[in-house]
């Protein structure tokens, strides 16, 4: 049994159907990527992973187990198992760095508070940012600010960290710091589905792209068989509209 | 005319009155403020209530908002009569001030409860999500994440309520608080020239109000969240 | 609680209040309008006058929005008449609502005279409009979307406004509520029957005017 399950997942966001039966199996350990156009909801999976969206159909299993999106108490004893950094506006505008990384583990968690806050300076500090503990999100870069974000997701201790976009909204100088941590989590075996546009970067540290489509899985393999050598004549269309740029 | 003022003035400004009118300045302060703190209050619970998602709430929720549509659609007076009449009913020895607070209350949560929410409403839905992701839950949320950035855009538009209302106020000496228009009818009714009277009336009601709203505008402009969001 | 409520003896009075209502969006509206008047005037003053016309607006703005409507009517009635200016009860009520509204129409016309940015009137130069056609295609479309909101609002609040000119005998919703409380004594019932015409009327004139906007003028705004 894989790790995590989706199950003929079917989701909405808004009043649009956004995924029209998803089967995709992760293991651990894996990065995978998800790729594809705007709207073919890659997004609005890592949503229903982490509970924002609630699936209308199929299951979600973790390690087996499936997910009630109808308990509150299963839906939090899930989420206790990702960590999830968005596009935009991440971080809590009112909180040092530092509070932003610790406030979850310390107050929700109940982990002890010290070794807390040694782990979080440690997390900043491998991302690059141990000097801005006390710095404010409006006085960092976009950059720095979703590195701070990814520190928070994995002060967490997440089994499965998910990154929608990450970059995508950043300028183009700081999108380099971001995806050199990203590769850096990686090579430590930590498993991780990626939404991304930045195609280079997907093809050299996943082990499974998969491309969608309007709510479909397209093509699933490794960044060689789907991103060199696609299959499907959709897939195929859109890298080369992707290459040309 | 302006014979009469100059003869008057120096018995206008004999003691009892001008004690009459200070102490009914500050009748007329206290009524604005303890009412719109209180209302700030009610308020803000109610805004927190209609954050909720509770299905066991939808009733609570559809009184609040009934609640707030309602009350800020009626004259003061027309609130203040009803208020009125009511503690006569139910009353014990309540004063007219009870009377005047009470119904100033009823307003200003009205008000406040709209303010609060704009205010919560303000703050990117991406931050509640963010939360939502570290299962932060509601209060949580709103206490750490929410309020520490809503109350700057809550708080100008709260004071300058507050500040409006001291003007309507006046409206409270129709039931016969103290404060400083029915001081000012009482002095009329004394036989001094209601020039000089009303005059003063309004001069003590800029006096309160022109400093406030110069604060108010002060306040706005130092607690400025630029739309970016920065500071 | 020895009050049992009788809604029953009230409601033969309500084509009476609803008379009342329709005279209180009579005075709201000429007040209005002639508060516009002074507030175009007064904004232009304050706008593009010199130094000492700034002032006077100004100090003419400063003095009735930080002072309570309700006493400067009590000023006109009763004070004026000392200076030998005798007003009836609808002269003082109209002449002080009218001053206060221009009062805070000043503020809101100067404010959409300040909204229009430079940028639009010099695209409109380079275009080759003259003033005339400037004003009508750029200046009159942007300047109407701007205040639209800001005027409905204070348009409400004057309608709510007239309620005190019951105080002086005039005999709109408020006026005819006590009317109908002296006759009958069922003053809850009566009260919060005006309360809840008063609710409708503004509901109503609300709706009204945001559809008007909708339709003449293409402003965006939710209905309720």
């Amino acid at each position: 049994m894989a790790y995590l399950r989706l199950e003929n997942v079917e989701a909405a966001y808004g009043s649009v159907n956004v995924l029209n039966g998803i089967d995709l199996d992760v293991e651990k350990g894996e990065v995978v990527s998800l790729i594809g156009p705007s709207g073919s909801g890659k997004s609005t999976l890592l949503r229903v992973l982490v509970g924002l969206n609630k699936p209308l159909a199929g299951r979600v299993l973790l390690e087996g187990q499936p997910i009630d999106y109808g308990s509150r108490k299963s839906l939090r004893a899930a989420r206790d198992h990702f960590a999830i950094v968005f596009q935009q506006y991440n971080l809590f505008q009112n909180m040092t760095v530092l509070k932003n990384v610790t406030i979850a583990p310390v107050k929700i968690k109940k982990w002890d508070a010290r070794q807390v806050e040694k782990d979080a300076v440690a997390l900043l500090e491998k991302v690059g940012l141990g000097d801005k503990i006390k710095s404010y999100p409006d006085e960092l870069s976009g950059g720095q600010q979703q590195r701070v974000a990814i520190a928070r997701a994995l002060a967490l201790r997440p089994d499965i960290l998910l990154l929608d976009e990450v970059t995508s909204a950043l300028d183009p100088e700081l999108v380099t710091e971001v995806l050199d941590t990203i590769r850096l989590l990686s090579k430590e075996g930590r498993t991780m589905i990626i939404v991304s546009h930045e195609m280079a970067f997907v093809k050299e540290i996943a082990d499974k792209v998969v491309f969608m489509d309007q709510g479909k899985i397209v093509e699933s393999g490794s960044p060689e068989e789907v991103m060199d050598r696609p299959s499907t004549d959709r897939a195929r269309e859109f890298m080369a509209k992707i290459l040309r740029h | 005319m302006l014979t009469r003022l100059a003869e008057e003035l120096p018995q206008f400004l004999g003691y009892y009155n001008v004690m009459l009118l200070l102490k009914a300045a500050l009748i007329t302060l206290a009524l604005s403020a303890v009412g719109c703190s209180l209302g700030l209050m009610i308020g803000f619970f109610i805004a927190m209530v209609r954050v909720t998602r509770a299905k066991l709430l939808v009733p609570v929720r559809a009184a609040c908002i009934a609640y707030v549509e309602f009350f800020r659609r009626i004259p003061f007076l027309v609130t203040l009569m009803v208020v009125f009449f009511v503690y006569q009913v139910v009353g014990r020895n309540t004063t007219v001030f009870t009377v005047a607070l009470t119904a100033v209350c009823l307003i200003a949560t009205s008000y406040t409860a709209e303010i609060v929410r704009s205010g919560l409403e303000s703050v990117n839905v991406k931050q509640w999500e963010a939360a939502e992701t570290m299962n932060l839950n509601l209060l949580q949320t709103l206490w750490w994440v929410i309020l520490p950035q809503a109350w700057k855009v809550i708080l100008p538009p709260a004071f300058s309520f507050f500040i409006l209302f001291i003007k309507d106020t006046a409206l409270a000496s129709q039931i016969g608080v103290v404060e400083l228009t029915y001081a000012g009818k009482v002095l009329n009714n004394k036989g001094f020239s209601a020039v000089l009277v009303f005059g003063c009336v309004l001069l003590l009601y800029f006096i309160i109000s022109y400093p406030l709203a110069r604060f108010g505008v002060w306040m706005e402009k130092n607690l400025g969240v630029s739309k970016t969001g920065k500071r | 609680m020895q009050y049992t409520l009788q809604f029953g003896q009230v409601f033969p009075y309500l084509p009476y209040l609803i008379g009342g209502a329709w005279i209180s969006l009579q005075v709201a509206f000429l007040a209005f309008s002639g508060g516009m008047a002074i507030g175009l005037l007064g904004a232009m003053g304050k706008t593009f006058g010199g130094r000492f016309t700034r002032g006077a607006v100004g100090a003419y703005v400063s003095f009735f929005t930080n002072t309570p409507q309700l006493v400067q009517i009590y000023f006109l009635f009763f004070a004026l008449p000392e200076a030998g200016i005798l007003l009836s009860s609808y002269e003082a009520v109209l002449i002080g609502m009218t001053l206060n509204a221009g009062a805070y129409l000043t503020e809101i016309q100067r404010a959409g005279f300040i909204s229009v940015h430079r940028s639009e009137l010099e695209a409109a130069e380079t275009m080759g409009m003259s003033l005339f056609q400037s004003v009508w295609y750029v200046i009159m479309p942007h300047v109407v979307k701007v205040l639209f909101p800001p005027l409905s609002n204070l348009y409400i609040i004057m309608t709510l406004g007239t309620s005190m000119a019951a105080i002086f005998g005039l005999e709109e919703l408020t006026g005819r509520a006590f009317n109908v409380n002296a006759i009958t004594f069922r003053s809850i019932e009566i009260f919060s029957l005006t309360a809840g015409l008063y609710f409708l009327v503004t509901v109503a004139a609300s709706l009204t005017l945001t559809l008007l906007g909708r339709w003449l003028f293409r402003v965006k705004a939710k209905v309720f």
